[in-house]
């Protein structure tokens, strides 16, 4: 089971949620592993403090003008879906920051005078903690090419029993990423306006990508009941609801683990862990109930 | 002599636009005659690389010398190639600017005066990197 936990509004407790879920069911016995897709601004490793044993460079192509047989047409440079080409009296400058290697500007050039150089993004750092597998990306500093660190994670993640995604936030291209062939994923708002809003974005996104899902509410017990009342309508299933609870407030700001200062809360995410795989395995009937339909 | 000004809206009475890549308007104006030309910016509502496509229509224009108030690194590296002067800092109305011009009040930059994606508004705070398509 491919688990991903998103969340349309950041500060929900994606990450919260994820490691806590993650750890619980590795002392179960499962075979656990976390992929940190927040590669922007990555926290797991905060709560888990994993010991990394391997550190790889993330790689993307760009191109490189091979000037004897550039003629400077500026093809390329209108090609380019992302500016990052610019064709000045006859020469090509590129702005490797803004190229996203899409490889038009290779294929279209009717010189073929373009060869493609690796450029350095980002790195992928492995390891584990708490007994489960744990794989986090770093972008590096002022670039925005995050989706290609993304895959260069789940790319390093193998084949548990479980795999756990902690994606970014928002509803962009690197969430896109980060969740699209997930199983199941777990939507995580607080019931606020603006937790609502984001959670109806995020709704939107997630139908979208035809992915079972449900809901997490947490600081479920402050705030309104707007976020209840949506779940209702739209019939979705609020499988998490962790209460404003000083203690996991003050256990957060040490860097610790909820169910470690707080050990009753493993049976909060081992029953939330049990109404996903109820709801994904319902989900997977429901798909094939049509093919069995068209056998009869 | 045709140069260009960034401008908050298409007349020579407009004031002159801080920021060159995502200004409103670029007025061409050829300082013999006075005549210019107002030009919409194409490139306000780039993803990314507004500046380099902005800098790239000066070049493409013929323009040799560019007044704005603000001008980063990815624009400047085409201004250079293109052997455009970049004068910075400029503001006031497009009019009296190129007044100032022809009088020789400026000196063109001879680097870039902000960072990169400087003119994209409400600072870079958290969420910046995430709202844009990548």
């Amino acid at each position: 089971m491919k688990l991903a936990i998103a969340s349309g509004k950041g500060g929900t407790g994606k990450t919260t949620i994820a490691t806590n879920l993650a750890v619980t069911l590795a002392d179960k016995g499962n075979i656990v592993q976390l992929l940190d897709c927040d590669v922007e601004e990555p926290n797991c490793h905060i709560f888990l403090k994993p010991e990394i044993a391997k550190v790889a460079p993330v790689t993307v192509s760009i191109p490189k003008v091979i000037e004897s047989k550039c003629t400077g047409c500026g093809v390329c440079a209108d090609v380019c879906e992302f500016n990052a080409i610019a064709v000045i009296k006859g020469t090509v400058l590129i702005f490797p920051e803004l190229c996203h290697s899409c490889g038009a500007c290779t294929l279209f050039c009717p010189e073929n005078a373009f060869s493609e150089v690796p450029r350095e993004i980002g790195s992928i750092e492995e390891g584990t903690a708490y007994g489960i597998g744990f794989v986090h990306g770093l972008l590096n500093i002022g670039e925005l090419m995050s989706p290609a660190v993304i895959r260069g994670v789940k790319k390093a993640g193998g084949d548990p029993d479980i795999l756990i995604i902690d994606s970014p936030p928002g509803t962009s291209c690197p969430v896109i990423e980060a969740i699209k062939d997930a199983d199941f994923i777990l939507l995580v708002t607080e019931p606020t306006p603006f937790g609502l809003n984001d959670l109806e974005l995020a709704v939107g996104m997630v139908r979208e990508l035809h992915v079972p899902f449900a809901v997490a509410i947490n600081r479920s017990d402050v705030g309104n009941e707007e976020v209840k009342e949506y779940c209702r309508r739209e019939g979705i299933d609020v499988v998490l609801e962790i209460p404003d609870d000083r203690r996991i407030a003050e256990a957060y700001s040490k860097g610790e683990m909820v169910i470690h200062a707080i050990p009753e809360y493993h049976g909060t995410f081992d029953a939330c862990w049990t109404r996903m795989t109820d709801l994904h395995e319902t989900a997977i009937r429901a798909e094939r109930q049509p093919e069995t339909a068209t056998e009869w | 002599m045709k140069i260009a000004i960034t401008a908050t809206d298409s007349s020579l009475d407009d004031q002159v636009e801080a920021r060159f890549g995502r200004a409103p308007y670029y007025l061409f104006v050829d300082t013999d005659t006075m005549e210019y030309e107002a030009v919409q910016n194409p490139n306000v509502a780039a993803g990314g690389g507004a500046g380099i496509q902005s800098a790239q229509l000066m070049s493409d224009r013929g323009v040799r010398h560019v007044l704005t108030g603000n001008c980063g690194p990815n624009a400047f590296r085409v201004f250079s190639a293109a052997g455009i002067q970049v004068i910075v800092g400029v503001n006031g109305t497009a009019r009296r600017v190129v007044e100032q011009f022809k009088a020789g009040a400026f000196t063109a930059s001879d680097q870039p005066n902000v960072a990169d994606h400087f003119g994209m508004g409400g600072g870079r705070g958290m969420g910046m990197g995430r709202n844009r398509r990548s």
